[in-house]
């Protein structure tokens, strides 16, 4: 049973690396539209519960549903196709491909969802103007500065229109300024066209642009709205 | 800091006369501003008036009655209140809060719960100021900033304190 109205909703999550538990028992759920930070200290299972959310890993028991499927009952093609046409992400360093340009990179996920090349080129300058890096469509990712690459992965990331975003330390290797910024497309635009942001970090400030924190402690996941005493 | 908050908790391990809750509340919290005995005794008949804690048993000696206090049971549940209450997030509130996690240590009450529920009210006032400076001008941006960055720092130290807080409970319990 999720809880009501989440789109997407982890239950009884375990996970362990060999004889290291990572998630032991981790619960978790969002709504659309709704930015959750996820916070905890270094080792705590924030960047395990990311990726069995998204499908990434699969956890050793327990579910994650998400709509009407049961990731954690897909096949590794099915979980890939999901990931390609209703998840995003943005990790700490961009992780653009360095051979093609910023328009390209935007550009590659709608490619890769059967999108024309015409048209995910125009939607692709569309998401660059929207993150303010249009400048940069034509220059290859090792050509820019860490603010802007970041908002080329901030655009490809939403490029497809997902339904989720995943960003795992996003503006970890950014300056304040930048970071900010950054944030501020990031939430902004997900809000608008209703994406569910799970946010892991373990900054305050970071956590400040969300709409609720659940902490990440010894494998197990506290929503600090309802775990207070 | 409260005083008489943090006079109550050193009270719940046992009935103490005055000169022994300053040397309790000096060992603990007095390192920089030790307490003078006319606080405690000005604060302890403030207590007593109050009905949160009571006179045990009076001493006849050379000088004045020593008293020995006990705390009440309204005593009791008044220092519990203050302990679960979040603290209103402003810069410098380390002391109220070390003297809060020590006390719940001292009374065996949940540390980490109070740590958590201050941890969720800095980050409530937080939002709220990252969002004014969403939507305000650059002088506005500057004033949530600088109170952005003092909260923070008193979320790092909660959360320090979080991960040594089994420590810190060994030591203030030795």
């Amino acid at each position: 049973m999720t809880p009501e109205g989440s789109l997407l909703a982890a239950e009884g999550l375990h996970k362990a690396y060999g004889r290291t538990p990572a998630l032991v028992g981790a619960d978790f759920s969002i709504h659309p539209g709704e930015v959750v930070a996820v916070m905890g200290p270094s080792g705590s299972g924030k960047s395990t519960l990311l990726h069995c959310l998204a499908g990434i890993i699969t956890p050793d028991s327990g579910t994650v549903h998400y709509g009407p499927h049961t990731l954690t009952g897909l096949t590794d093609a099915q979980r890939s196709a999901l990931r390609r046409t209703d998840f995003g992400f943005v990790f700490q360093f961009g992780r653009l491909v360095p051979e093609l340009t910023c328009l390209e990179n935007v550009a590659l996920p709608l490619r890769l969802n059967g999108t024309r090349r015409k048209e995910a080129e125009r939607r692709a300058h569309e998401w660059l103007e929207r993150l303010e890096v249009e400048a940069v469509a034509g220059q290859r990712p090792g050509e820019i500065s860490g603010g802007q690459g970041q908002r080329v992965a901030v655009a490809r990331a939403l490029a497809t229109r997902p339904r989720v975003v995943f960003a795992d330390e996003p503006t970890g290797a950014l300056d304040s300024l930048n970071g900010e910024r950054v944030l501020t497309l990031l939430t902004d635009t997900a809000r608008e066209t209703r994406a569910a942001v799970v946010l892991v970090t373990h900054e305050a400030r970071v956590a400040a642009y969300s709409d609720r924190e659940v902490v990440v402690r010894d494998g197990k996941v506290k929503d600090m709205l309802a775990g207070l005493i | 800091m409260s005083i008489g908050h943090t006079l109550l908790g050193l009270l719940e391990s046992g009935p103490r006369h005055g000169y022994d809750l300053k040397r309790a509340f000096d060992e603990h919290f007095g390192q920089d501003r030790p307490l003078h005995y006319g606080q405690v005794y000005s604060t302890m008949s403030r207590l007593l008036k109050n009905g949160l804690v009571e006179v045990d048993a009076v001493e006849p000696g050379a000088g004045p009655e020593r008293k020995r206090y006990a705390i009440t049971d309204a005593g009791v549940t008044d220092v519990a209140q203050w302990l679960t209450r979040p603290e209103k997030p402003e810069p410098y509130l380390q002391s109220t809060l070390y003297t809060k996690v020590v006390l719940a240590l001292l009374t065996d009450r949940n540390a980490a719960e109070l740590l958590d529920a201050q941890r969720a009210e800095h980050l409530r006032m937080m939002r709220g100021l990252t969002e004014r400076k969403r939507t305000g001008d650059l002088a506005d941006q500057l004033i949530c900033d600088h109170a952005l960055f003092h909260l923070e720092a008193d979320l790092r130290w909660l959360e320090l304190t979080a991960a040594r807080l089994e420590k810190l409970a060994e030591a203030v319990r030795t």
